[in-house]
């Protein structure tokens, strides 16, 4: 079964209504044994990734979730927050984060750009074709490991705008929200078409 | 490279679409959920829809029509109407939709906006506010509240950068002499605008014409623009459909997202 973390302040039912017009089955966890006989893990994203790590350690759910994603290689989806958490730490509120991945968060300059970046960039992958999707958010990821970076784009400088290693995948902007290109980045990780 | 943006506007009064014409005048477009589906199917890039008898009447926000929106749309969907506390902001955002918009509460209690920023996130207000030119003001603009109906004293340009510090995450300015007219965004209000907000900026009112979406992309720093009349008014001799609004855009070399 496809999984859906719902906590406050995210917005897990609009990830929801995209996988169930996707035709596909979901259920939200909200706590840890929620996460029994996970097919797929997203963490939706919106938010700052202090009031985000705060959710996921109030739900008492991150030790689950590493021995899901972590050891038993349960592919996982981080949107925009939820991908920035992935990493080590965020400029953002100066929060620890999960350090899955090595790297770091840090915020747009607002010299330079409006911030936060808010509407459709276009992405560019290393193994499918370019699209738009949408984006909001005022930090980014830099990954340490280059091979980490699935895709990026062009803001202040050229960004990463998604993320992945084996089976951990991370997308900066809103896939639930990104039209048909984001409908079929959801699809081909829920069905199985992004090789782990 | 981030493109501009091409929002369609609903007012919506029970459910369905109605179209006025510098705020008076309504007629019946049609049924909210249908008109969402066929300007998402047509790959509009956003949509914003505004419950507009909701504070008259006193009650919330049509939350069913939400529902029924998110449902069919997977792009930005902002709200506003009858949005007064927390509360109503968090059942609007459950509901499906992405984002919030204050307008005449946010004038009464401007820290409304503060507290959604804080609880939601800045990304999720957005300060939607009407304005009328005014030559006693010190920006030549007037802010005004309850359907364009009741002038506040408060300026323009001071409210938009009040709104700012207080976490709106974008700015949708709307011209209440333009609104309707069909004769092009008051583009001397968005240069103004444009000194004094850091955060996006959308361009409202008076869009009738392609040429109209050009100008305020190219003249101005607007991020994006609202149209709704071109799009759907029968009042129109003639709509326009998104992919003909963008192919035009991007002849005039105006970058917009491509459609498949």
């Amino acid at each position: 079964m496809i999984k859906i973390i719902d906590y406050k302040a995210g917005n897990a039912p609009s990830v929801m209504h995209a996988v169930t017009h996707l035709g596909l089955a979901a259920q939200f966890v909200r706590c840890a044994q929620d996460l029994a006989g996970a097919s797929h893990i997203i963490l939706p994203g919106v938010g700052s990734a202090r009031a985000t790590m705060d959710s996921l350690r109030e739900m008492n759910i991150i030790a689950a979730l590493e021995q899901a994603v972590l050891r038993d290689n349960t592919p996982f989806l981080g949107i925009c927050v939820g991908m920035q958490i992935l990493f080590d730490h965020s400029e953002e509120e100066d929060t620890p984060c999960l350090g899955w991945l090595p790297g770091r968060v840090v915020k747009f300059n607002a010299a330079q750009v409006r911030v936060p970046q808010m509407g459709w960039n276009n992405v560019r992958f290393t193994d499918r074709s370019s699209d738009y999707f949408y984006f909001v958010n005022s930090f980014y990821a830099k990954p340490q490991c280059q091979t980490d970076t699935w895709g990026t784009a062009q803001y202040q400088d050229e960004f990463t705008a998604a993320v992945r290693r084996d089976n951990v995948f991370g997308a900066q902007f809103h896939a639930e929200k990104s039209g048909e290109a984001g409908l079929a980045l959801l699809g081909d990780f829920l069905k199985g078409e992004l090789p782990c | 490279m981030l493109t501009k943006r091409l929002i369609a506007c609903f007012d919506i009064v029970g459910g369905n679409v109605t179209k006025a014409v510098q705020f008076q005048d309504n007629i019946h477009v049609g049924p909210a959920a249908q008109l969402a589906q066929t300007l998402y199917d047509a790959q509009i890039d956003e949509l914003i829809f505004y419950d507009i008898t909701a504070s008259n009447e006193r009650r919330g926000i049509d939350i069913a029509t939400v529902k029924e929106v998110a449902k069919c749309v997977f792009v930005p969907f902002t709200v506003g109407g009858g949005i007064k506390t927390l509360d109503d902001m968090y059942e609007a955002l459950k509901a499906g939709a992405e984002k919030i918009s204050v307008d005449s509460m946010a004038v009464r209690n401007p820290q409304i906006i503060e507290q959604g920023a804080k609880a939601f996130g800045s990304q999720c207000v957005v300060l939607s506010t009407q304005v009328k030119r005014t030559p006693t003001m010190p920006s030549g603009y007037e802010v005004y509240i309850d359907g364009a109906r009741l002038a506040t004293g408060l300026d323009a340009m001071e409210w938009l950068k009040q709104g700012q510090e207080l976490g709106a995450g974008e700015i949708c300015l709307n011209s209440i002499d333009c609104d309707g007219t069909l004769a092009g965004y008051d583009l001397e209000l968005m240069k103004l605008a444009e000194q004094v907000v850091r955060v996006p900026l959308i361009a409202s009112g008076g869009a009738g014409k392609p040429e109209h979406l050009r100008d305020v992309f190219t003249q101005t720093q607007a991020q994006a623009a609202i149209i709704s009349s071109m799009l759907y008014s029968p009042r129109m001799a003639r709509n326009y459909s998104v992919h003909e609004l963008k192919d035009y855009l991007l002849q005039q070399g105006v970058n917009v997202r491509r459609y498949a």
